[in-house]
């Protein structure tokens, strides 16, 4: 998609629309409807499929999602929300030039930045919507039904205006920074890209360590599977 | 002869028949069942997912009469911790208690008791193992050259065909089994269902992942050999670290450092 990212209409016609995606999609990390259409491969695919590149969503979407598989959403513990992280990621890539060097590097930034935004303003939420349950507990309390609904409620609307903020606030900042940064991107394709791949690969190999380490012998079938992968890159390349 | 005993309240109390069990419609089952996929929508540091159980289970409890659904609402409304799926099981066997007229102090103590298992079970079955599973099949399936639409629809496909048929059997054996709902947790699927996910999608991920690196890689192919032994070098770092930084926050750091060099060198 061949357009000015620092012009502010420009900006604003895809940032309105795309924010709009992102929050719906980060609604879904926690409050509605959990059917994980927040993992990065989900959010970053459609947000590019929705600027005309899925193909290029897809991308980001896996390298995001090699990141993403340690994070592990267990209750009240703190981790990044994917679903606009993964759609401010997809957009940015889907709106670089395809051969650009510096274009994968910087919209994983763009996206881990979210992530990090996203992290924080699910805590913010969180104390908010316990605030206003707070408020209404002596009607909770007396068994109130339309109470218990309006907490509810009031809740899944700030979750998708949180996601849609976190999403519009980093697009706002990415979409003219990265336009900038990849104009001035020093380095090559190869390297560009050999070097975000490292990045993604050791957190996905450290979460596999993380995720399966505690069950019996799944070394050994992480082993079994690596010499069937060599295999099959073998037997195709 | 005593004359015969007068009975008190207390007495009264203890001596009436339990309430009958209401019955529950199935368009109160769909909707407890739709109100389920938000069981999260209000969740708080105050009571976790205490609101979301009371929402999920006001359907069902319109059957009782207006004062015991109130004092039922009020109840659930307070702390509950869960996995989100797993709260169906919750959600089925307290509106069972309920709609059974049980203990109320009897049913706090049932509600309490529910917290622990539902969820540690679940998070290990879900989250540390059927979703990380899906997204490595996903991943493998990105690797094996498959479109955007087609590896969409693989991990939703297969993720959801688990998360859906948990939450609609939880619901179902919450609802028939009631206060005696304990059993279910040890059937094969949660007793056996985490470590066997686990050693399957171990496995898949020593496929799935060197396929999907070797395409995202693209033209950096050539640097392949140093990837490699970066990311084994990398991992075995994060796994001295575990516990005490998370991978992606460290990858934001090194990668801004990176992109920052990579313009102003």
């Amino acid at each position: 998609m061949s357009i000015s990212l620092l012009d502010p209409v420009s900006a604003l016609e895809i940032i309105v629309p795309v924010s709009l995606l992102g929050g719906v999609l980060g609604l879904d990390m926690v409050g509605f409807p959990q059917i994980m259409i927040s993992r990065p491969i989900i959010s970053a695919t459609l947000a590019g499929a929705f600027l005309g590149a899925p193909s290029a969503g897809l991308l980001i979407g896996a390298v995001l999602e090699l990141i993403a598989l340690e994070t592990l959403p267990f209750g009240a513990s703190r981790y990044a929300e994917w679903g606009s992280a993964g759609t401010v990621g997809g957009a940015v890539f889907a709106l670089q030039p395809p051969a650009a060097p510096g274009g994968l590097p910087v919209a994983v930034l763009a996206a881990l930045a979210a992530a990090l935004l996203s992290s924080r303003s699910m805590v913010i939420l969180r104390r908010a919507i316990g605030r206003f349950a707070m408020a209404r507990r002596d009607a909770i309390n007396a068994g109130s039904e339309r109470d218990i609904t309006a907490i509810q409620v009031w809740g899944l609307g700030m979750d998708v205006l949180r996601g849609a903020l976190v999403t519009a606030l980093a697009l706002a900042v990415f979409l003219p920074l990265s336009q900038l940064l990849v104009a001035h991107w020093r380095g090559d394709v190869i390297h560009s890209r050999a070097f975000v791949i490292a990045i993604a690969a050791t957190v996905a190999a450290g979460a596999v360590w993380k995720i399966f380490h505690t069950t019996q012998k799944t070394a050994w079938y992480f082993l079994a599977g690596l010499v069937c992968g060599a295999g099959v890159l073998f037997s195709s390349s | 002869m005593s004359p015969p005993a007068v009975p008190t309240a207390a007495s009264r109390t203890t001596a009436a028949a339990p309430p009958a069990t209401v019955n529950v419609s199935w368009w109160a089952r769909v909707a407890t069942f739709v109100r389920l996929f938000a069981v999260q929508g209000a969740w708080n540091y105050e009571i976790l997912m205490g609101n979301g159980i009371s929402f999920c289970l006001a359907p069902l409890l319109r059957a009782l009469p207006p004062e015991r659904r109130k004092a039922a609402l009020a109840r659930h409304s307070t702390y509950f911790n869960a996995h989100p799926y797993l709260a169906s099981i919750a959600v089925g066997a307290l509106a069972r208690a309920e709609l059974d007229g049980e203990d109320p102090a009897k049913i706090e103590r049932f509600r309490t008791a529910l917290c622990g298992p539902l969820g540690s079970v679940g998070d290990q079955l879900v989250w540390a193992g059927w979703l990380p599973a899906c997204s490595i099949v996903a991943l493998g399936a990105f690797g094996l050259g498959a479109s955007p639409l087609v590896t969409v629809c693989i991990f939703l496909g297969a993720y959801n065909v688990g998360h859906i048929a948990l939450r609609a059997w939880g619901l179902q054996a919450g609802l028939a089994r009631g206060m005696r709902v304990a059993p279910v947790l040890a059937t094969p699927v949660l007793r056996q269902g985490p470590p066997t996910i686990a050693k399957v999608a171990a496995f898949l991920a020593g496929i799935a992942l060197p396929l999907a690196l070797h395409r995202a890689i693209g033209p950096g192919r050539v640097l392949a050999g140093g990837v490699v032994v970066a990311a084994i070098a990398g991992a075995l770092v994060l796994a001295r670290v575990h516990g005490r930084a998370q991978g992606w926050r460290i990858a934001l750091g090194v990668l801004a450092a990176f992109v920052l060099y990579s313009v102003v060198r």
